[in-house]
């Protein structure tokens, strides 16, 4: 396959970033996106060009590290898919593909594809841990969990954090993702103890990261590599309205 | 540092801005603008200006106004009883709760309930506009340079035409009041009787067509709004909930939309006169 790429180049957080073209030729259709683009680098690099900076890590759809705006969509066109599991045999021969950052005022660019979602992090700080007597380990099947309730936590738990419905929302929102870390404890026994503090918490740092609110529309959903459903928005939602009459725990 | 500064904005967009700014500066006064100085404010206090309380506030004050809407639909499709059973109404609507009210006590209960329901609607909106256009180097879903699939992968035509369909809506409702409430602009002739004013009014094609317009964009507006509003005050708790909540809006909004639309189309059809 022989393909063109447009990409986001971008040296530094402070300089300016257009979009640059470049040619790939001899791509095989069974190459990840990734490699397609270390393939790219490879080319650069044999020139003297800058190699362009993408963020990698685990390259098997679990680490959250890879990010990237295909064609518009964050991690491509494929659903459920990180752009590591992206394979090149979902574009056709002689494409043009624009790629870029994810864009949020919360998430500055470092360096061409690579952008800072530390953001993402101080939301977790804010409230995503739970009490716990330090000590041995506690018997496994002492706290009883119901499978509705271990059900749902698990919906929430398998976020990866890659910040792609951050990336997708009109309104620039982190709801699904401050909803996934909030409810994936909150559900449980062991999260009941700072439950409402919690979501309070961690909406105050959502807010004050200056992620915009969220309208419903669901894109975030939509291009969740780990379908994250639109419904922890609506428990974060219900835990909120709920904790602010109460007295601080 | 914002995106428009790593990019070329086009002019538009920060002139946009500039006005966005201005107006973020007397909200700013007025709410308490600037988010992330928890250490001074206590969690609880921070809470209550956050995007969800915002967004609950719009749910209740759009069901609200929704509950009025429906009722305000019953009462036009008394048109059909004919003059005497509309203007009846319309008189029966100033004497609840008489004697303990005074006359027409009950509709201006009503009109401060609906008027500060507006405000706050309006106020939250703009509140939470500005902070999604903050938060998107106030490009929105065309934050990206690429311009394909600039309507993502499955968002509906009423979600991203709500602000700019509640700005119609704003403005209709404007125009309605002085047309059919106060009389002050009366196309096809001013009367005492409200039905002799909303057939004078329904005769005209551009009074009607101007209807339709407003009646479609509040529509939209309610398919996407009745939904939101749910799912942001909490009820959106399963796959099976979600299903639930948008066939609600989607039968709400038509309910609304042709409940509303009846009586003008059936009076320019000259079927009621």
């Amino acid at each position: 396959m022989n393909i063109t790429v447009r990409i986001w180049r971008q040296h530094d957080r402070a300089a300016a970033g257009r979009m640059v073209s470049y040619g790939v030729d001899g791509i095989s259709p069974d190459m990840s996106f990734l490699e397609m683009l270390d393939v790219l680098n490879d080319q650069l690099t044999a020139v003297g060009d800058d190699p362009v900076a993408f963020d990698h890590d685990c390259r098997e759809g679990i680490c959250g590290m890879c990010s990237l705006v295909i064609n518009g969509i964050a991690h491509g066109p494929e659903a459920l898919t990180t752009t590591c599991q992206l394979y090149m045999r979902h574009f056709n021969d002689g494409d043009t593909i624009d790629v870029e950052p994810w864009r949020s005022q919360a998430f500055p660019i470092l360096r061409d594809l690579v952008v800072d979602r530390s953001a993402m992090d101080r939301i977790i700080q804010a409230g995503g841990y739970i009490s716990a007597p330090t000590g041995s380990a506690p018997d496994a099947a002492a706290t009883l969990v119901p499978k509705k309730d271990a059900d749902r936590a698990f919906d929430a738990a398998v976020c990866i954090g890659c910040g792609a419905c951050i990336a997708a929302c009109p309104n620039g929102s982190g709801m699904l993702f401050t909803g996934a870390k909030a409810n994936h404890l909150g559900v449980l026994p062991q999260g009941q103890t700072e439950r409402h503090e919690r979501a309070l918490a961690m909406v105050n740092q959502h807010d004050a990261e200056g992620f915009g609110g969220c309208t419903q529309i669901g894109e975030c959903t939509a291009v969740c590599p780990v379908g994250i459903p639109l419904d922890m928005i609506s428990f974060l939602n219900a835990d909120v309205l709920s904790a602010l009459p109460r007295k601080q725990d | 540092m914002s995106i428009s500064q790593m990019r070329h904005a086009p002019r538009f967009a920060s002139t946009l801005a500039k006005s966005h700014r201005m107006l973020a500066c007397w909200l700013g006064r007025a709410y308490g603008w600037h988010m992330g100085t928890g250490q001074l404010r206590s969690v609880r206090s921070t809470a209550v200006r956050s995007s969800v309380m915002l967004h609950a506030a719009m749910a209740v004050t759009g069901l609200i106004m929704i509950l009025f809407l429906l009722a305000h639909m019953y009462g036009n499709l008394k048109v059909f009883e004919g003059q005497q059973g509309f203007d009846g109404y319309a008189a029966y609507l100033r004497e609840i709760g008489q004697p303990l009210l005074p006359h027409a006590g009950a509709l201006w209960i009503l009109r401060v309930i609906l008027l500060a329901s507006v405000l706050l609607h309006i106020f939250s909106a703009f509140v939470l506009w500005h902070r999604s256009r903050h938060a998107t180097a106030g490009k929105g879903g065309w934050r990206y340079e690429t311009t394909r699939n600039r309507r993502g992968v499955q968002r509906s035509y009423a979600s991203f035409t709500m602000r700019w369909g509640g700005v119609v809506i704003g403005l209709f409702v404007i125009y309605h009041l002085l047309h059919l409430s106060v009389n002050a602009i009366a196309p096809g002739g001013a009367s005492a009787s409200p039905y002799q004013r909303m057939v004078n009014g329904f005769e005209i094609w551009w009074v009607v067509l101007s209807y339709v317009i407003a009646l479609i964009a509040l529509g939209f507006h309610l398919r996407h709004g009745i939904w939101s509003a749910f799912a942001s005050l909490g009820a959106n708790k399963s796959v099976a909930g979600r299903r639930f909540l948008n066939q609600l809006a989607t039968i709400v909004a038509l309910l609304i939309l042709v409940g509303f639309l009846v009586p003008p189309l059936v009076i320019f059809a000259g079927w009621v006169s």
